[in-house]
C-alpha cells in the first residue's frame, strides 16, 4: 500500500473575471474569491479513487502559499483527502511562489512522507506555467506522466494515457511517479455537507518554507502586468450571401 | 548569446512550421544551434539545416529519443547545456512536457509559452487564459523557455548549417512509449491551418458536428472546437482551441456556436480574420468578430457550405 501526495493551489475562482491593476504592479487578487485550482480538484478525485479501490491507503494534501490557503487544503480534506500540510511561504497573497521553488519544496514533503505516487494538476489557471509536476519529477529524479487523461497502477509500474498534440499517446512509468493530470481523468465529486463537517477534525500540519531549508527568491522578476491587447469588433452582415460576399473582398476565401 | 533550440520532430519529420517559428524568437537572441532528436533523425536535421538563419544543426539518434519521452531527452539537452545562455523549443506537447524537466535539472525556471522576446533576459507571456500578459526579467544563468508559435513569423529556407550526429547520453530507463493513437485525418494540423473552422455547445451533439466538418471540407480547412463542445462529448480533445487546449492563428477563423468564453478567445484572437456565427446577438464572440452574423447555425453553415463553392 502506499501514500499519494497530492500538491494543491489556490487561485482566483475560475469564473471570476481578471482585472489587471491600474499601475501595471500584477492582477488584483484583494476581495476576489478564491478556489481550489480545477486541474488540482482532479488530481484529489483521482487520489480518493485510488484510496477506494484499494490501490493507496492514504491521500496527503499539500499546499505553498499564504496562510489562507488552509481554507484550500480543507476543501481536499471535505472531498476525502486524510490529511493536510500547509507550508506558509509568504503573508502577501499577491506573491506567486514559483514552480522551481515549489518543487523543492514538495520534493522535501517527498522525502519526509515518502508517497509512492504524486498526483498534481497539470497547471495552474493562474500563471499557466504548466511546470510543478515536471520540475519535481526531475529533482526526484522520478519517471514523469504529464496531462493524463487514464492512470492505471500495476505493482512497480503505471500505465498513463497523455493528451498530446494530434491525439493521445501511451507510456509505462516506473513507479514511484509524479503525474499530471488533464481535464478528462475524472470529474471531481463535490464536498457533502456532513464530510465538511467531519474535515474540520481531520489533521492539518502548518510548516514554513524554513523548516525545509528553501529559498523561494524569485528567479523571474515581473517587470509590469499589462491588459492584453483588445481586438476590435468588425461589422454584423445581414446573411450567408452578404458573408460570401465580404469573405470574397477581404481575399479570406 | 548561444541558443540551443530543440526541434520539433515528429515519426522522424521536422514539423517546419513550429520549429521555423521558434527559430524566428531564437534568432532575436543571438547564434542558433538547432538540436533534432529521434529513432533517426537524418531528415529532420537536413530539413532544419535549410532553415533561414540557423548555425549549426545537431542530430542525437537513439531509439530513447523516438517518442519524445521526457526523461531521455531531458539529459540529453541537460548534457549539452553547458555550452548554451538559452534552451528554446516550440511551444508543443513535447516541448511541455520536457523542458521544464530541463529547467530543474539546471536549478532554473521554466519561461513558459513566451510571446515576445524583449530582450536576452526579459520576455512575455501571458497570464490567467490570456487574461493578462506578464513582462519577465530571468535572472537565471541559463534561460529555458518555450515559445508560443502562433506569435511568431515562420522564418524561410536558404540556409545551409552544418549537420553534426553527436551520441545518446544513457537513457535513464524509466519510462517505455507503447502507443500513439493519432486521429488519421486528411485535414490540416489545427495549429498550422491556414483556415480553422470551429464548432461550440451550439452545435448541440457530435451529431450535428458533422456539418462544421462539411464547411471545413469545403474551405481545406482543420476542424476546431470550444472547451464546452469538447467537455459535452462533441468533438475530440485535440481540436479544443483555447487556453487549456491549443492556441491557433490561421489567416480565417470561424467559429460556429461559440459564444466567445475568454477561455476560448484566448486560443484564437491572433487569428487576421475571425467569422462567428450565433443565434444569440450578445454572444460576446461577436466582440472579437471581423464579420459576424447572426442566425441559427443549422441554416446559415449548410448555406454557407454550398455557396462557398
Amino acid at each position: 500500500m502506499m501514500k499519494v501526495l497530492v500538491p494543491v493551489k489556490r487561485v482566483i475562482d475560475y469564473n471570476v473575471k481578471v482585472r489587471v491593476k491600474a499601475d501595471g504592479s500584477g492582477v488584483d487578487l484583494a476581495n476576489v474569491k478564491m478556489s481550489m485550482n480545477p486541474f488540482d480538484e482532479i488530481a484529489i478525485e483521482q487520489a480518493i479513487r485510488l484510496k477506494e479501490a484499494g490501490q493507496a491507503d492514504e491521500v496527503i494534501a499539500v499546499s505553498i502559499g499564504v496562510k489562507q490557503n488552509q481554507e484550500t487544503l480543507r476543501t481536499a480534506l471535505a472531498m476525502g483527502a486524510d490529511r493536510a500540510i500547509l507550508v506558509v511561504a509568504t503573508d502577501d497573497v499577491h506573491t506567486d511562489i514559483e514552480p522551481l521553488a515549489v518543487a523543492k519544496i514538495l520534493k522535501a514533503v517527498i522525502d519526509e512522507e515518502q508517497p509512492g505516487i504524486v498526483l498534481a494538476g497539470k497547471q495552474a489557471i493562474d500563471n499557466d506555467m504548466n511546470a510543478t509536476g515536471q520540475m519535481l519529477a526531475a529533482l526526484t529524479g522520478w519517471s514523469q506522466a504529464t496531462f493524463a487523461s487514464e492512470l492505471s497502477i500495476d505493482g512497480d509500474s503505471a500505465i498513463v494515457t497523455r493528451e498530446v498534440d494530434g491525439g493521445l499517446q501511451s507510456i509505462k512509468v516506473s513507479m514511484p511517479t509524479i503525474v499530471t493530470v488533464d481535464l478528462r481523468l475524472n470529474e471531481p465529486r463535490y464536498a457533502s455537507l456532513p464530510n465538511i463537517m467531519k474535515a474540520k477534525k481531520k489533521p492539518m500540519d502548518e510548516k514554513t518554507t524554513a523548516d525545509y531549508g528553501v529559498d523561494t527568491t524569485p528567479r523571474l522578476n515581473i517587470e509590469a502586468t499589462s491588459e492584453p491587447e483588445t481586438r476590435a469588433a468588425g461589422i454584423k452582415v445581414a446573411s450567408v450571401d452578404e458573408l460570401v460576399e465580404k469573405l470574397k473582398e477581404a481575399g479570406a476565401v | 548569446m548561444n541558443v540551443l533550440l530543440l526541434a520539433e520532430v515528429n515519426g522522424g519529420a521536422l514539423s517546419v512550421d513550429s520549429t521555423a517559428k521558434a527559430l524566428t524568437a531564437a534568432k532575436r537572441i543571438g547564434d542558433v544551434t538547432i538540436l533534432c532528436v529521434g529513432n533517426g533523425c537524418s531528415d529532420a536535421a537536413n530539413a532544419a539545416a535549410k532553415l533561414d538563419g540557423v548555425s549549426k544543426v545537431l542530430c542525437a539518434q537513439d531509439e530513447a529519443y523516438g517518442h519524445d519521452m521526457a526523461e531521455p531527452v531531458s539529459d540529453l539537452i541537460v548534457s549539452l547545456s553547458s555550452s548554451y545562455s538559452h534552451i528554446l523549443a516550440p511551444s508543443t506537447s513535447a516541448s511541455k512536457n520536457i523542458l521544464p524537466r530541463v529547467a530543474a535539472l539546471l536549478d532554473v525556471m521554466i519561461i513558459s509559452e513566451v510571446t515576445a522576446v524583449i530582450d536576452a533576459d526579459t520576455f512575455e507571456r501571458p497570464i490567467y487564459a490570456g487574461n493578462a500578459i506578464q513582462t519577465l526579467k530571468s535572472v537565471d544563468t541559463i534561460k529555458v523557455a518555450t515559445i508560443r508559435t502562433s506569435t511568431f513569423d515562420a522564418s524561410g529556407e536558404g540556409g545551409s548549417a552544418s549537420v553534426e550526429r553527436i551520441d545518446a547520453v544513457a537513457n535513464p530507463g524509466l519510462s517505455e512509449w507503447i502507443e500513439d493513437r493519432v486521429a488519421a485525418s486528411d485535414r490540416p494540423e489545427l495549429t498550422s491551418a491556414g483556415v480553422v473552422v470551429s464548432g461550440g455547445r451550439g452545435v448541440g451533439s457530435e451529431d450535428d458536428f458533422k456539418i462544421i466538418e462539411a464547411l471545413a471540407d469545403k474551405l481545406g480547412a482543420a476542424v476546431g472546437a470550444s472547451r464546452a463542445a469538447v467537455d459535452s462529448g462533441y468533438a475530440p480533445n485535440d481540436w479544443q482551441v483555447g487556453q487549456t487546449g491549443k492556441v491557433v492563428a490561421p489567416d480565417l477563423y470561424v467559429a460556429v456556436g461559440i459564444s466567445g468564453a475568454i477561455q476560448h478567445l484566448a486560443g484564437m484572437k491572433d487569428s487576421k480574420i475571425i467569422v462567428a456565427i450565433n443565434k444569440d446577438e450578445e454572444a460576446p464572440i461577436f466582440q472579437v468578430a471581423d464579420f459576424g452574423l447572426v442566425a441559427d447555425l443549422f441554416d446559415a453553415v449548410p448555406q454557407l457550405t454550398e455557396k462557398l463553392g
